[in-house]
Formats: C-alpha cells, sequence, structure tokens
C-alpha cells in the first residue's frame, strides 16, 4: 500500500513543481520551436525516445547551440542523447551526427539539467532546420506491484510528461507512447488524448510556452525481463603472438518486478506460458566473428548450458544462468574468449599500433550500470593513449602476467549507466618494439640453460677437500679370521679391521670371495682414525675365515 | 685384527665399453623415472578432461576454501583462523583442528607461481596438487624399492604404483584431499627410515623426521607411521638384528619426531598423551635397553655379564610392573581408553558400528568386499604373496621392513575402505619386487639357455644389463659407504673406479657365478612363456588401471552426466542450487542440511551451515537428524531454535540419483536417536524394513525429510513414481505449514526450503492437531526441550 501513496505524493510535488514552471517567464531565447514530436518506445526495459524537432531562429542573431532540458529524475537515468541532421533532398539524403554535450545554466529553473546540441552550420536569422533527437533512458520503468508472485505477470509504471521540457516556446507538439502489449491498465489523461491498442497519443497541443510540464503516469504490463548488469568487467589482453584474449565478468540483476515467496519449479516447468513469464531464461550475446576458445564459467565451475552458433559475418553466443532469473534474483559468471589479432589489431600512419575494439557490453538488450574496460597491452609498450567516442574515466594500472618482470601497462576506462547504443569501437594506441616478443623465450631458455649448465657443473666439480695421503694404493686385501674367543664366524658377524696406514676416507668394499661365501656385506662403517673398518656380514654358512677385498677409492690408478 | 693387504690392480683397458653401459643405464632409469612421473601424473588427468577442472566430492571443498583463506591472509591469520560460518552457532576454530600439511603446500605452490608471476589461480593449483604428488609419491617408491630390492625392483614399483586404481581414487585431478599428499609423506618416510637403517647416517635420520613431520601435518594416517617402525625395530630386536643402525634409524626419529609433531596444533599434546603413540615410547625404552645390554655385553666378561643380568632382569622386572601398572591405570581411567574412536575401530572392527554411527555411516568407513581388492588393486593382489617370498630371499632389514608393512597394511585395510589406500604402496612395493625377481630368472635363463652366448660375455652382461642382477645389487651395495662419508666426487669418475674394482674379482666370480647360473636356470621354453604370461598380467593391470581411472574414479560428483541416446546429459543441479543461495539469500542467512553438504555449502554458497562434514560434535549433528526424522511442527521448532533460515534437501527420486537424503535417511534416525531417544529407529521400519511407499510408517510419511523431499512430487508424473526406490511414494498429497519451497533446481536434486516467519506458528498449531501422528506429545515436548541445547 505504500507505494501508491509515494506516487501520489510524487505526483503532487511534480504538479506544483508545474506550476512554478508555468508562472515563470520564458526566456530571452530567439529560439523556438515550430513542431515537435515525441516518440516514446516503451517495449523493452530501456525506454527509447525519438524526438523530430523543427527549429526556428526567430533572433536576429545567427546561432548554432540548441538546448534539450531534462527534468533532474531524469537526468539521473539518461543514458545516451544523440542528435542528427538529415541533409539533402529525397535520394541523396546524408545524415550528419551533431555533437551533444551537457550544460550547466546558471538560472535554471527547479534543477533542471541541459544538453547543447552543437549544430555544424550556424542557424541563421529566419531560418529553420530540423533535429532528429535520440535519447535513452534506463530503470525508468518502476514495477508496480513492486513485488510479484511466480505466475503474475509484471506491471509497471512510467513517467513523464505530457508536453516537452523544453527552455523554448514550442508551437505544436504531440508525443506517442508505445506499450509492449495492449494490456494497459491505467494512464493520465491530458486532453486531446487518444488510445489505439498499444498506442497511446498526447496532443496536438498547441502554443505552449518554454518549460511548460504537464505529468502524465502510465501504467502498464511488460513481461520482458529486464536484465540489468551492475558491473561488468572486460579485460582485452593483446598478445603479439596473434591473440587476443577477451575476458567479462558480469554481475547480472534482473531488475524487473521482486520476486514474491514460493518458487515452484513444478508449476514452473509444467506451465512456461503462465508462470514466471517475466523472469530471464536465456541471454544473448554477440561476439565477433572469428572467435574461439569460448568459456563460460562462474566462480564454482563451469556452466553447461550454452550454445554458440558462428558464421562468417558473426558469432552468437546463446547463455543461460545456472537458475532462471526472477525479479531482484542475482547472478555472477564470466565469459571468455579469444580472437584473432589481424582482426583488431592495426598499425597507424604514424607507426604506432592501435587496437580498435567495441566498447559495451555482448550482451543484447542489457543495461550495464558500471563498466569497466581493461586493455592489457603487451609488456614493454610504451605511450598508450585511448580514443573513446564517449566522455569515460581513464587511469593506467599496472598488471603482471606470465612471467612478466616491468609489468603490462593496463588502460583502465569506466563508464556508467550503459546501453546497447554505446557499443562503439574505440582505439588504442600505443607503440611497441617486437623486440620485446622475445623477451619471454629468451628468459625461459637462458633460465633453462643456466640449469643446465649448473647441473654439469656440479657433476664435474670436485668440491672435496683433498685428502692428505697421496697414496697410490687402491686396493687392500683384508684378510680376516675369527678372534680366538669366537670359534666360527657366525651369520650376522661383524668384524672390526684395524687399518693404520688407511686414511678415512672413502672405502668400497667389493665382493668377497670367502669359502662358503660372504652372501651380502650389508654395511661399512668407519671408524675414526686409526681407522676401523667395522663390517657386518652376512654369512650364507659358518666359516673360519674370509678375505674382503677393499678399495681405498680416492686415489685414482694411473694405468 | 686382520692386517691389510695391499695388491696392485692391473687395469684393463677394454672396459670403457662397460662404462658407457653404466652411463646408458643410469640415463635410462632417469627417463623411466621422468616418464613415470608423466605416466602418474597425465593417468589422473581424466577427470578434467571428460568433466572440468573443478574440486571433487565433499571435504576437497573445505579444503579448498581453507587454501583461499591462507592465501587471501596469509599464515598468521590461517593459524587464528576462526570460522563462524560452520556449526552454527559454536563455530570452528580451523586452525587448530585441521591437518594443515595440504592447505600449506598449495598454498606454498600457489605462492612460489604467483611470485614468478605465472597467475594460475588458486584453484587450478588445488586441482592438480594430487597428480603432481602421485608423480613425487611414484618417485619415492622407486627410491624405497631401490633401497630394498635394488633399481630394478625400484622401476617396477613406481610404474606400479604410479597407476594403482587405488592410488587413483583418491588423487585425481580436483580430489584436493590430504591423502593426496600424505601417500607420498607416508611412502617417502618409509624410504628414509630404510635409507637411514641401510647407512646408519644421522643426516638421513634427521630428514626422516623432517619427512615424518610433513605426514604429520597432513593426514592423521601419520599414526600408521609411528606404530609401523617401533612394530619393525621391536622385530629387528627380537630376531636378533639390533645394530646401531638400527639405534640411529630409531631413537632420533622418536625423539625428534614427536617433538615436531607437537608443533601440528591438531596433534599437539596428543603426540605424548593418546595411547597410538605409546607403541613408539615403549619401544624407545627397548631399545635404549638393549643397546646398553650390548655395550655392557662389550665392556665385560661373560661370567660378569651374566650376574649383571640376572640382577638388572630382577630389579628391572619390578620397576617395569610398576611402571606399566601406572600406566594402564592413567589409560584406564579416560572413558576411551586413550584411543580415539577411529583408532578404535581400527582395532575393532565392529567397534564404530556398535558405539559410533556417525562414524559407520561414512561409506568409506566400512569394511571392503572382495571384489573391492581386486577393483583397487587388481593383479597386485596375486603378485604380493610372490613378493613377500622374495623378500625373504635373503630377509634383510629393509625387506623385512616391507614385510611387515604388508601384513599390517592388508590388515588395516580389512577394516575400513579407506585404508585400502595405505595397502597400496605395500601391495605395489612388494609387487614390484614380484615382477622384477621373476624377469630377473627368467631373462637369466634365457639368456643362459641361448646358444651361441658364451659364458664370459653371460657374465658380462649379467653384471651390467638391466641393473637387476645379482652382481649389480651388490654394486648398488658397495656404493653406500661412498655416499655416507663426503665424498663429493663426480658420478662419472665413481663409475670408472667402480669398473677397476670390479675386474679383478669377476674373474675370480666368473666360474662361481655360472655354476650357480646352471644351477637356477630353467628351461628355455617354459622361461619364455612364463615371460610371456608375466607381461600379459602386467597389460591387463595396465588395461584396467586405464579403465579405472577414466570410468570408476574421474566423476567429481558434483556435476553428474549420464549418456542417453540423445546425447550426454550433464546434471549440474548442486553448482545451481548452491549458486541460488550465494547469490539470492542474505549473507548470515543459516542453511541446514544433512552434514554431507556442509563443506559444500560454505565453500560453494558461502552460506553459514549448521553441521559439516568435519563431524566433531555428535550432538549438533544428532539435532539436524532429529528435526529431520521429526513431524514438521517439532521440526521448525528445532530449526528455528538454531536460526535457520533455510532447509536444503538432496533427492534423487526424480532423475534417478541414489545417493540421495532419503537413502540416507536411516542414519539420521540412528544418529538422531543416539542423542534424543524419542526418535526411535523401529517407528521409522515397518517389520524392519525401510520403505517409504503406501506401507511405510506414519511416523516415516509424517517426518520433516519424506515432505521436504517429496513436496509436489506428485505434479510431475501423476503418480508419484520414485526411481531410486522404484515405487510409488506413501503419501502423494500434503501440504507444507512451517515451510514454503523458494527453491528446485531443474532436476529436482537440490530442493530448498524456507522457514516460515514465527507468527504463522498459531495457524500451524490448529491445523496440525490434525495430522498428530503415533508419537505421543508428552514425549515430544520433553525431547524438544532436550533438543535445544541453545534455549
Amino acid at each position: 500500500m505504500e507505494a501508491p501513496i509515494r506516487a501520489r505524493e510524487i505526483l503532487g510535488f511534480t504538479l506544483l513543481s508545474l506550476l512554478f514552471f508555468v508562472c515563470r517567464s520564458s526566456p530571452s531565447h530567439n529560439l523556438l520551436i515550430s513542431n515537435a514530436e515525441r516518440r516514446i518506445d516503451l517495449s523493452s526495459h530501456i525506454v527509447k525516445v525519438y524526438l523530430t524537432l523543427k527549429v526556428e531562429n526567430a533572433g536576429s542573431t545567427p546561432t548554432s547551440e540548441i538546448l534539450l532540458a531534462f527534468p533532474p529524475t531524469q537526468v539521473d537515468h539518461l543514458a545516451t542523447v544523440e542528435a542528427l541532421v538529415t541533409k539533402g533532398k529525397r535520394k541523396k539524403t546524408t545524415i550528419v551526427h551533431l555533437d551533444v554535450k551537457p550544460t550547466e545554466l546558471p538560472d535554471a529553473p527547479n534543477e533542471t539539467k541541459y544538453f547543447t546540441i552543437y549544430l555544424a552550420n550556424p542557424l541563421n536569422s529566419g531560418e529553420s532546420t530540423t533535429l532528429e533527437v535520440l535519447y535513452l533512458f534506463t530503470h525508468s520503468l518502476e514495477p508496480f506491484p513492486a513485488e510479484i508472485g511466480q505466475s503474475e505477470s509484471q506491471l509497471v509504471f512510467y513517467r513523464d510528461s505530457a508536453l516537452i521540457l523544453s527552455p523554448y516556446h514550442i508551437k505544436q507538439q504531440t508525443t506517442f507512447l508505445k506499450a509492449p502489449s495492449t494490456k494497459v491498465e491505467s494512464f493520465t489523461r491530458v486532453e486531446p488524448t487518444n488510445r489505439a491498442g498499444t498506442e497511446m497519443k498526447y496532443g496536438p497541443y498547441e502554443d505552449r510556452p518554454s518549460y511548460s510540464f504537464s505529468p502524465i503516469l502510465i501504467h502498464f504490463e511488460n513481461n520482458s525481463p529486464f536484465p540489468v548488469v551492475e558491473e561488468l568487467v572486460r579485460e582485452v589482453e593483446i598478445s603479439h603472438w596473434g591473440n587476443l584474449q577477451v575476458t567479462e565478468q558480469y554481475t547480472l540483476v534482473h531488475g524487473g518486478a521482486r520476486h514474491k515467496g514460493v518458487f515452484s519449479r513444478v508449476d514452473y516447468q509444467s506451465r512456461p506460458s503462465l508462470n514466471g513469464v517475466s523472469s530471464l531464461r536465456y541471454l544473448l550475446a554477440r561476439l565477433p566473428p572469428r572467435v574461439h576458445s569460448v568459456y563460460y564459467r562462474d566462480e564454482i565451475g563451469n556452466i553447461s548450458s550454452s550454445h554458440l552458433r558462428t558464421d562468417s559475418r558473426k558469432s552468437e553466443l546463446e547463455i543461460e544462468p545456472r537458475y532462471p532469473l526472477f525479479g531482484g534474483w542475482k547472478a555472477t559468471f564470466l565469459i571468455g574468449y579469444g580472437l584473432p589479432l589481424q582482426d583488431f589489431l592495426f598499425e597507424s600512419s604514424d607507426d604506432r599500433r592501435y587496437l580498435n575494439f567495441t566498447f559495451g557490453c555482448p550482451l543484447l538488450d542489457t543495461v550495464v550500470d558500471k563498466l569497466t574496460v581493461k586493455v592489457v597491452l603487451p609488456e614493454g609498450s610504451k605511450d598508450p593513449s585511448a580514443v573513446v567516442p564517449f566522455p569515460v574515466e581513464q587511469h593506467f594500472e599496472t598488471k603482471y602476467s606470465y612471467l612478466d618482470v616491468v609489468g603490462r601497462t593496463v588502460v583502465v576506462m569506466e563508464k556508467k549507466n550503459l546501453v546497447p547504443v554505446h557499443n562503439s569501437h574505440f582505439q588504442v594506441y600505443y607503440t611497441f618494439k617486437p623486440m620485446f616478443m622475445l623477451a619471454e623465450p629468451l628468459m625461459l631458455t637462458t633460465a633453462f640453460f643456466l640449469f643446465f649448465v649448473a647441473c654439469v657443473a656440479y657433476l664435474h666439480i670436485d668440491l672435496s677437500i683433498p685428502s692428505m695421503s697421496p697414496r697410490n694404493l687402491p686396493k687392500f686385501r683384508l684378510k680376516y679370521h675369527s678372534p680366538p674367543e669366537i670359534p666360527q664366524i657366525t651369520p650376522r658377524h661383524t668384524a672390526t679391521f684395524v687399518c693404520r696406514r688407511l686414511p678415512p676416507s672413502v672405502l668400497t668394499l667389493h665382493h668377497p670371495t670367502a669359502g662358503g661365501g660372504c652372501h651380502l656385506i650389508s654395511h661399512l662403517t668407519i671408524g675414526p682414525p686409526p681407522c676401523c673398518i667395522m663390517l657386518s656380514l652376512l654369512l650364507l654358512s659358518n666359516s673360519h675365515s674370509l678375505e674382503i677385498l677393499v678399495e681405498h677409492l680416492f686415489v685414482a690408478p694411473s694405468p | 685384527m686382520a692386517a691389510p693387504e695391499t695388491s696392485t690392480a692391473a687395469v684393463p683397458t677394454l672396459h670403457t665399453n662397460n662404462t658407457v653401459r653404466n652411463a646408458f643405464g643410469g640415463v635410462l632409469s632417469f627417463f623411466i623415472l621422468l616418464l613415470i612421473g608423466v605416466l602418474a601424473f597425465s593417468i589422473r588427468l581424466f577427470s578434467v578432461i571428460k568433466y572440468e577442472s573443478v574440486i571433487h566430492e565433499f571435504d576437497p571443498y573445505f579444503n579448498y576454501r581453507v587454501t583461499q583463506f591462507l592465501t587471501k591472509k596469509g599464515i598468521y591469520d590461517f593459524w587464528n583462523w576462526f570460522d563462524d560460518r560452520t556449526w552454527y552457532p559454536l563455530g570452528r576454530v580451523i586452525g587448530g583442528t585441521v591437518y594443515p600439511g595440504l592447505t600449506l603446500t598449495a598454498g606454498t605452490i600457489w605462492w612460489l607461481l604467483n611470485s614468478l608471476n605465472i597467475p594460475l589461480s588458486v584453484e587450478t593449483v588445488c586441482v592438480f596438487t594430487a597428480p603432481i604428488f602421485s608423480a613425487f609419491a611414484s618417485w619415492a617408491t622407486y627410491l624405497l624399492t631401490k633401497e630394498v630390492k635394488g633399481a630394478g625392483a625400484g622401476l617396477t614399483a613406481a610404474v606400479l604404483l604410479a597407476m594403482v586404481p587405488s592410488y587413483i581414487s583418491r588423487s585425481v585431478a580436483g580430489s584436493y584431499d590430504n591423502e593426496a599428499v600424505a601417500i607420498f609423506a607416508l611412502i617417502f618416510t618409509f624410504y628414509l627410515y630404510i635409507k637411514t637403517l641401510n647407512t646408519g647416517s644421522l643426516f638421513y635420520a634427521t630428514l626422516n623426521s623432517i619427512a615424518y613431520f610433513y605426514m604429520v601435518c597432513s593426514w592423521g594416517g601419520y599414526t600408521f607411521i609411528i606404530n609401523l617402525i617401533p612394530m619393525h625395530v621391536l622385530l629387528c630386536i627380537v630376531t636378533g638384528r639390533y645394530s646401531s643402525r638400527l639405534y640411529i634409524a630409531y631413537a632420533p626419529l622418536v625423539v625428534l619426531g614427536t617433538l615436531l609433531a607437537a608443533l601440528v596444533p591438531v596433534v599437539g599434546f596428543n603426540a605424548v598423551m593418546t595411547s597410538e603413540h605409546f607403541a613408539s615410547f615403549l619401544v624407545f625404552i627397548i631399545i635404549h635397553v638393549v643397546a646398553f645390554v650390548y655395550y655392557i655385553k662389550g665392556i665385560l666378561s661373560p661370567k660378569m655379564f651374566k650376574v649383571a643380568v640376572t640382577l638388572v632382569v630382577s630389579v628391572g622386572l619390578a620397576v617395569c610392573c610398576a611402571v606399566i601398572a601406572v600406566l594402564i591405570a592413567l589409560v584406564a581411567s579416560s572413558p576411551t581408553k586413550g584411543w580415539s574412536g577411529r583408532s578404535l575401530s581400527l582395532l575393532d572392527p565392529t567397534y564404530a558400528s556398535k558405539y559410533i554411527p556417525i562414524i559407520a555411516s561414512v561409506s568409506e568407513h566400512q569394511p571392503p568386499t572382495w571384489p573391492s581388492y581386486f577393483m583397487d588393486i587388481n593383479v597386485l593382489a596375486f603378485l604380493v604373496p610372490a613378493g613377500i617370498i622374495a623378500c625373504f630371499l635373503p630377509l634383510t632389514d629393509a625387506s623385512s621392513f616391507v614385510v611387515l608393512y604388508i601384513a599390517t597394511s592388508v590388515y588395516f585395510s580389512g577394516v575400513m575402505v579407506r585404508l585400502m589406500l595405505v595397502l597400496a604402496p605395500a601391495a605395489c612395493i612388494t609387487s614390484g619386487i614380484a615382477l622384477s625377481e621373476a624377469f630377473d630368472a627368467l631373462t637369466g635363463s634365457i639368456k643362459f639357455q641361448l646358444p651361441g652366448v658364451s659364458t664370459d660375455a653371460e657374465v658380462d652382461a649379467g653384471e651390467t644389463s638391466s641393473d637387476t642382477t645379482e652382481a649389480q645389487n651388490d654394486e648398488v651395495k658397495a656404493e653406500k659407504p661412498e655416499e655416507t662419508s663426503k665424498d663429493r666426487r663426480s658420478k662419472k669418475s665413481k663409475k670408472k673406479e667402480r669398473e677397476h674394482v670390479e675386474r679383478p674379482s669377476a674373474k675370480a666370480k666368473v666360474k662361481t657365478k655360472a655354476e650357480k647360473k646352471r644351477l637356477l636356470a630353467l628351461p628355455l621354453e617354459a622361461s619364455a612363456v612364463s615371460l610371456l604370461l608375466l607381461i600379459v598380467l602386467g597389460a591387463f593391470y595396465v588395461v584396467h588401471c586405464v579403465w579405472a581411472a577414466a570410468e570408476a574414479y574421474s566423476a567429481p560428483s558434483i556435476v553428474l552426466t549420464s549418456r542417453s541416446r540423445d546425447g550426454l546429459h550433464v546434471f549440474d543441479d548442486f553448482r545451481e542450487a548452491y549458486s541460488w543461495l550465494r547469490h539470492n539469500t542474505d549473507v548470515d542467512d543459516k542453511v541446514a542440511s544433512w552434514w554431507d553438504y556442509g563443506y559444500q555449502t560454505t565453500a560453494m554458497a558461502n552460506r553459514t551451515v549448521i553441521v559439516d562434514n568435519n563431524t566433531w560434535n555428535n550432538t549438533h549433528i544428532a539435532t539436524v537428524g532429529t528435526a529431520m526424522s521429526s513431524p514438521e511442527k517439532a521440526a521448525w521448532e528445532i530449526f528455528h531454535s538454531l536460526d535457520v533460515k533455510y532447509v536444503l534437501v538432496v533427492f534423487g527420486g526424480l532423475v534417478g540419483y541414489p545417493s540421495d537424503d532419503i537413502n540416507k535417511f536411516l542414519w539420521m534416525v540412528r544418529i538422531g536417536g543416539g542423542v534424543f531417544p524419542h526418535i526411535k529407529e523401529p517407528d521409522y521400519l515397518r517389520d524392519g524394513q525401510y520403505r517409504i511407499d503406501s506401507q511405510a510408517t506414519p511416523t516415516m510419511l509424517n517426518c520433516l525429510m519424506y515432505k521436504l523431499s517429496y513436496y509436489r512430487f506428485v505434479e510431475t508424473d501423476g503418480k508419484a513414481y520414485d526411481k531410486v526406490r522404484r515405487t510409488e511414494i506413501g503419501k502423494k498429497y500434503f501440504k507444507l505449514t512451517h515451510f514454503e519451497e523458494v527453491f528446485t533446481t531443474h532436476h529436482w536434486m537440490v530442493r530448498i526450503y524456507k522457514l516460515k516467519a514465527p507468527k504463522n506458528r498459531i495457524r500451524g498449531k490448529t491445523k496440525k492437531s490434525k495430522s498428530k501422528t503415533s508419537s505421543s506429545s508428552s514425549s515430544k515436548t520433553s525431547g524438544t526441550k532436550k533438543k535445544n541445547p541453545w534455549h
């Protein structure tokens, strides 16, 4: 119950402000608008407004600036404003895009915001021209009721003015509103108002003074899902080995009426036309042609519900979130793909390279609240600069990727409130010497080379302190007789030899050849000087004596 | 005692050939080892290729989450980490209750890679830790077996271990569990023990303690080491094999190892206070007594020695009796006699099922069946006895250790399926020895029988080829002393020297050797056929291992696939549900589910859970079990008292996924009934049979688990046919009064319900009175009081 009350309050407030506008004396502009036609398309969650203005210079001085006015509530949702002029007659028409820039005026009534259209040729006194203006609003459809159940359809409010807000006097104006379906619950009447099917016509209104405002409210059904990407980070990594790797991180939310109560899978699956009509089941991403290695995953792994269709002109990736998104539900995911570099990287005339890539979000029909585009230049590139057709925030970062030493320069561009119109190309210029491409392979080669050299050196360099005895006596034959107190050398007997002439260095034992046989000499230890050698012998049978060959290994025999 | 005689050796010039052969053998075995490593790594990648690079199952998700925390927050925060996301409202001190070896290893690898600017994600590192460590484990097996029976047996054992299915089952890519690194640590510790035993080097003894420390860090199975090694030491002492090497191998291990083990927070004072470690201390005392006796024996005359022995024995016995009595009294005063439940269930296989349903409920704690032996170690089961016989020819300290290892691990694997993993390396080592000895004998006979091969050449070849012959074995032995003393001369010159030694003796040996060979030689045909059969056996093993790796053990279990006529069908419901929870519930909401899904919920959904797979608090798990087995209202009260907002159940009835909550439900009843006696298992069984069809008991049909699983199930096909239980369910149409369905995944495998707000309670009570079941309300209320320890 709260929402309608609030809506009514706002309405009242706007009406008051309207009075204020109307009472104000018109500004001292020389321009006037002889005819204005406005078409508002409400079929998706992005509100498209096509405005055709016939502007006349009634003053004496030529002017090249035309102001567009927006109420402050709309300006926050304004994604883009474009203006163009058609020139020529009939078949030879050419379209000229005009510059549009936000402007601050000192005496703006009630915080009205302005955009200035700069004409290519100044409009002389008495002349008139026809401007086509397109602007888009996001987040302008307010769901009402704000929360719906699974089987209900989504109804939304749209607020605007029946009269075009303008600092100029408008002689004649008409507004057409197009709803997505014939189900229109209610709409404000400002006579003359007509409704025909899905379209509502306000006007024509004659001779309205500047800053006229007449709020209207339309309540209609809009069952299209409202995919809103709250945050999108696109990372474009250039590798001069021939690949352009794009990684896009999405935080997606369904911006429509919030889901209320239960979600019943059985209803959703058995009656898809009645249940969850406004739910977001899949999204379509339009990717560049020749895309390869596409992946679609989130923080807990691969998402298996996606299809890729490629042809020579474009690639389409159809992705389904893990679960259908109802109003207010969120999902995060990641799309990554590789592209052939030659399609996007070019050399400019001044021997610099530039990347030519699309700026916006590849998902169709989505609003992006915040977009960050990161272009990761190859290591060693210099003087980066970005050229973007609309204002963005820019700064530089450094990123370390595989085996980087100095790091890669990252050009970071940020922009808020994007619509598919922003999918235009931008360029990043930089200089790069191809020598840097070899840095990492060379580094690896050097590292392995050094490793092998170290191995070879270790095997060939004798770091031991040489023994004091240069005796050229490579072998000793040890004769062992059983000591008097033990009648026989029993299996596993430890024999001790005292060799006074032996230096305490490495000894190697060789297979003893005594009768009966020592099967195995399992161990030998060398005591402190005078050198004792303790042998653990494992005999196959008892014997009285055996002969053991001991080699003094340190001294290499000279043949 | 014996005077050294010098003899000059004429160095023959024609032995460069042998040097080259030796060098070739070394390089060859190096490359074979490298290939074994590659094999061990790549055979475990089936899961990544067939599915995706993802963490598997349940416990690995916890380890993964801990590793993420470690890499994000650093080591000190990791030690002090109190996790409030789990065991709500108790929480869990992760740093003090987790074996940190695995996470620290993966964290170190990650840190190392990132400091080299190789930006691999923590997940990737975790996924591939197990395969990397399997390669290490097979190299450790090579070293261990080489110490026991020479390089040939080592290589064979390493190949066998690289692809033994039992080990693969725990170490496929993505199976990021403690066992992944622990098996390597286990084998490597044993290797260092044998190495110390063979060399008597204190250096290796120290390394051994450090390896033991790593093992303690990694896995609770370290108690196997600290019991097996004392057993072996005792065996050596009893069989009269005591030597100073044995002392050096054992005493430092106990002292250093225990000190190091006590540094691991999860072990701490358990390293000296629980019975699992007492055997090592006892043997530590014994070995000192024995060493002392040997010392005394050396300095006293035999007569005096006898007197001393009688004196000491009489006094010593009295003291020992007193000490043992005190110890027994101390141990007996603790309820579990100082043994933890899991260890007790090892010693007494029936212990767990009798007393601890929570241990018995885990399938991997059940005793294995015979087919599982064949599945997990395959032909090794037949080779093991041969290997044991080979170990007795001759029995050395090292080979007696292998025999003891295989004997104990066979016993333990018979108690718990999970410990099949400990058996696998032992089986590989013994089988490697058996195969290598068999090949040795057979190829030797063939070589001997082949006409046209001169005796001289034969012996020559026998000494240098394939490094499995006796001569080579001895050479390996003889090489050891060189390594012990610190002379670091190049391998090449060593080899050269060895050639020079070999020559004169070889000439003398030729005759005896040839005679020996002739006696041992088998007929040519017989040896050729048996050789062929052995190769076929090996081929069979390889085929089986590849099959096991590809088909049986590669499923990550969080994503399921089924092949049908119209292609591969993917069931990704678990992640769908976790992802939904992660994004569409409040960050502090508590989710209740059976404990199997606790780790996954915290890791993937990042939501607080009531119980998880670390089953340390039986009462808490029993509370959830009780709630699941109670009627709706009582369950609502329990959950509400635990501040639970969502209840998650796993239901496989629609697609036929058998390990769902309905199949696990009896364990919930048992565990719940173990703590809260008003839950009685017979109430849920009809004539001792567990069923959910129309014959099921009213208690069963009214319990929360039944209702949450089958809520509106009938609307899918009209009959409510459960594909897992293969029957129509008993109660088809019912409503939920205290819970509402908020999410069900695509294939209905996970269903999430939300607790309705408390204001609905009054309405629920009036409605509920109608559907009151046989269980009396008085016992229910008394149960509720006990059920809510936080009221």
